[in-house]
């Protein structure tokens, strides 16, 4: 009888297994088709794929990818930019006017035409949906009003652009190169405009441009595909496809890059990264981006306030151990607010660990015996760890230090608020120029709670009406090299006396199959170019 | 049986009409409750937590004034009571509202994200009962002796080994070094652009549309996750089906089938197992129940797009439309799973029936 119930279990085990093998027969190495680049990326911050509102890094980089604009970012020297739609432009003498001349016979993806109707239609939806990232257009005096006077086609061919104030011509230039002045199609959005949106609501997940490639379909967390642009007037696309499939784990894209079946991997852990790096069929790209990673002292908190301590807890960071380990082949350190790579960056690092001198200086604030203080941290890496460093660093002078961990929108809430005391987090470029990050660090201009503008500044109740003044001075030098050598001194003023504690700047990493040419991470998110790329 | 039947359909026509309406009413009310519960508590406590909804919307590095814009237009200004009650007019029109994160009415996204956890979850129901219960039955029947302890091993494995790490190991071995099944991800690049899902579940349409190539694939994808949650299901149907067939084999009536010289096998299979049905039913019901709320870690690693994945990351970004929308689906999934097998519970025991 046991035997009968042992058969039957035997059966069913093996026909299971069986079915289990008929399933899974072995195949050769998984290859992705040739005419296909496919990259492995955690794209679950996409909110919108239109020029006028996307303003996350996911967005950034398919936006690079998809949309022309007058000029771009010259990769090979960032403080410059070279001609897009534009093939020269002209600034008047008053710096007021920029005439831009269009290269003839450019066309859309659509196969329509390009003019200065669509430029200037590209600027007066951006300014008047008003939407996340219209501040980088509206700060030269744009408004819902006056916009269709400001930005306007002068003849087809040319597009005239007037500024309110005579900005560094550099300044006006780089925030030309922003997404939100992507060109887009007039006529095609036309078709899809409801209640006077621009098309909006269409254009958050279709395309209307005329770059390189054409973005064909996205489904949130799932995939976003981009098909080669025939149309476009530049170099061609050298693959026909690229699709981003969104993988947010580092091990499974790990052992998906190893077996072939993606071409690149894009989130990549240190010890992943450090793992793949040995494959022969496996090769890696690195590039400093434009985030920094920063604590900041609320100066709302008396002991916080003092400068003493200010400068103390910048000698109590172990760069050098946290270079080492938590940021390792994902960051370096950097200590000043303007990435490496923009005009006006200054390289200076001149804080270490130093115990003693720490003492010495809390001691002259009166605090010999050190003080407690909280953090809040959003509980990701490496932010979590080098949270976890600080608190060991600062114990060791006797700053005693909490960690309050938090969900990252959690924390920036109470950020934004300016409710913490200490706030570890990181911060991206807006736009790539030095205004854009000396504009949050090195200016405040009402420290009142109901101010009307809220930088970082602001934030941590940082009231430096000086500072204010040389940052808004820095933005109307027209003279290239004086405006770097007014930046280098607002940093140098923010590194010695600022309640901001940078600490490294961001290095993207990507692996992709070694059949895989000229991929190439950009100096900025948008600038990871995948039109050159081939597979061999 | 004959004479008993008969008995109960003469006096059950008078009975069963009211007690079926009376049965419905107050399964209706039951979900209506149990729905309206579950909206309002989790609606206040998407109010309570310390994020801004804004936030959620308009990212990280928005400018001041278009916080503010965003936060009225969202009616994060008036009281929280009004709030409760205009969103409750929206779903009672079925309008969910519309997802910040993926800027798709949150109905479409879930109607996009569920059918994959579905698939997910069958497959793996079906796996974990098909060898759960033999398993169970077998720990059962021997029980003391060597299978019984290997059973209790799997099971308190499945019980105790976190998913995460023993989902990674199963892509190791199956995925990389044995090449066995198919990367993470619900089917392979090259489908696409070829393939058009038309109802979501994908295996499904691939079948009825032919496509035994992508059946295939699809196949290759499901079965690691698919067998991995399984495995959990397994070890709980297989434990709980040993201590119901341990019941039924310990009963009278077990004792006079033997008695009446009944082979073994059969008394197992048709007369202890068909007794021990009845609460595996519900056993199974709610562990399906379980794995219809999609598992989080399961679909991260195996870049899942279902439902799990789509709730939790709603939820860190405070984008609390679709969170209330995927909890709706949740509960009424808990509804409709139980009322489900309640009726198969009437179906299987008929004294439930006459009660």
């Amino acid at each position: 009888m046991i035997d009968l119930l042992n058969k039957r279990v035997r059966l069913l085990a093996t026909s299971a297994a069986l079915a289990l093998l008929v399933t899974a027969t072995p195949q050769a190495l998984a290859a992705t088709p040739p005419d296909t680049l496919v990259l492995a990326w955690a794209i679950d911050d996409i909110i919108s794929l239109d020029p006028a509102e996307a303003f996350e890094i996911s967005a950034g980089e398919i936006m690079g990818n998809t949309y022309d604009r007058l000029v771009r970012l010259d990769i090979n020297d960032t403080s410059k930019v070279t001609p897009g739609v534009a093939d020269s432009w002209t600034v008047s003498d008053d710096g007021l006017t920029y005439t831009f001349k269009l290269k003839p016979d450019l066309t859309f993806a659509s196969g329509n035409p390009i003019t200065a109707e669509d430029v200037a239609y590209s600027f007066e939806r951006a300014v008047k949906l008003d939407l996340t990232p219209a501040f980088i257009l509206t700060q030269f005096g744009l408004t819902k009003e006056n916009v269709t006077e400001k930005a306007k086609a002068a003849n087809p061919s040319t597009f005239v652009f007037t500024v309110d104030k005579p900005y560094a011509p550099s300044f006006v230039l780089n925030c030309l190169t922003a997404n939100v002045a992507s060109i887009v199609d007039k006529t095609l959005l036309q078709e899809h405009v409801a209640n006077d949106d621009f098309g909006h609501e269409w254009l958050k997940t279709n395309y209307a441009g005329s770059g390189p490639f054409k973005m064909m379909q996205w489904r949130a967390n799932e995939v976003l595909v981009l098909e080669r642009n025939d149309n476009y007037y530049g170099d061609k696309a050298k693959l026909k496809r690229a699709i981003y499939r969104h993988m947010k784990e580092s091990s499974g894209q790990r052992l998906a890059l190893e077996a072939g079946d993606i071409d690149v991997a894009r989130n990549l852990e240190p010890g992943d990264l450090e793992a793949v790096a040995d494959n022969a069929d496996i090769d890696t790209e690195s590039a400093p981006k434009g985030t920094v990673y920063y604590f900041s002292l609320n100066q709302k908190n008396e002991n916080l306030a003092k400068p003493e301590v200010r400068e103390a807890l910048k000698y109590l960071v172990d760069y050098e151990g946290i270079g080492s380990t938590f940021i390792k082949g994902i960051g370096e350190i950097h200590q000043t607010f303007l990435p490496k790579g923009m005009l006006g960056s200054l390289d200076s690092n001149p804080y270490s660990l130093d115990v003693d001198k720490a003492k010495e200086l809390l001691a002259k604030a009166g605090l010999p015996d050190g003080f407690s203080v909280t953090m809040d941290v959003r509980n990701t890496q490496p932010v979590t760890g080098i949270a976890e460093s600080l608190q060991q660093t600062f114990g060791q002078a006797g700053v005693e230090l909490e960690l309050i961990p938090g969900d990252g929108k959690q924390t920036l809430t109470k950020y934004r608020a300016r409710n913490h005391d200490i706030y570890i987090g990181q911060w991206g470029t807006d736009y790539w120029d030095p205004h854009s990050n000396a504009d949050t660090f090195a200016a405040n201009p009402d420290n009142a709670d109901d101010a009307a503008a809220k930088p970082l500044a602001w934030r941590n109740a940082w009231d430096i009406p000086e500072l204010t003044q040389k940052t808004a001075a820095a933005l109307l030098e027209r003279d290239e090299a004086k405006r770097a050598g007014m930046y280098e001194e607002i940093q140098k003023e923010v590194l010695d006396r600022g309640p901001f504690a940078i600490i490294f700047q961001q290095t993207e990493v990507a692996a992709h199959r070694a059949n895989v040419e000229n991929y190439k991470l950009g100096p900025s998110f948008d600038t990871n170019l995948l039109a050159p790329v081939s597979k061999e | 049986m004959a004479p008993m039947d008969t008995s109960a359909v003469t006096r059950r026509p008078q009975r069963r009409v009211p007690a079926f309406a009376s049965a419905l009413m107050r399964f209706i009310v039951m979900a209506a409750t149990t729905l309206l519960g579950l909206l309002a508590v989790t609606f206040f406590i998407g109010r309570v937590i310390p994020i801004d909804p804004a936030l959620a919307i308009v990212g990280d590095r928005a400018p001041q004034h278009v916080v503010e814009r965003i936060r009225l237009e969202l009616g994060l200004d008036l009281p929280l009571y009004q709030q409760f009650w205009i969103y409750l007019k929206q779903v009672a029109s079925g309008d969910f509202g519309t997802s910040v994160l993926t800027t798709n009415p949150v109905l479409t996204d879930i109607l996009r994200v569920f059918p994959a956890t579905i698939e997910l979850a069958t497959v793996g129901t079906i796996i974990g009962a098909v060898l759960g219960i033999p398993l169970g039955v077998l720990a059962a029947v021997k029980r003391g002796s060597i299978a019984d302890q290997v059973v209790r091993v799997i099971g308190l494995v499945g019980y105790s080994v976190p998913i995460f790490w023993l989902g990674l190991l199963a892509l190791v071995l199956f995925y990389a070094k044995l090449g066995w099944v198919a990367y993470p991800g619900r089917m392979d690049i090259v489908y696409e652009y070829t393939f058009t899902p038309t109802t979501g579940f994908y295996l499904v349409d691939a079948i009825w549309q032919g496509e035994w190539d992508v059946v295939r694939d699809l196949f290759r994808h499901i079965i690691l996750p698919g067998a991995l949650l399984g495995y959990f299901s397994l070890a709980y149907i297989s434990r709980m089906t040993r201590s119901f067939m341990l019941n039924e084999l310990s009963q009278e009536y077990i004792v006079a089938a033997r008695a009446k010289g009944l082979s073994e096998a059969r008394i197992i299979w048709f007369h202890a197992l068909r007794n021990a049905a009845v609460p595996l039913v519900t056993v199974i019901a709610l562990s399906y129940a379980g794995l219809l709320e999609g598992s989080v870690l399961t679909e991260t690693i195996f870049a899942w797009p279902g439902l799990g994945l789509y709730i939790t990351n709603s939820l860190q970004n405070a984008d609390m439309n679709a969170v209330l929308g995927g909890t709706v689906v949740i509960g009424a999934v808990f509804v409709g799973i139980n009322l489900l097998s309640d009726l198969l519970y009437r179906t299987l025991d008929p004294r439930t029936r006459s009660r």
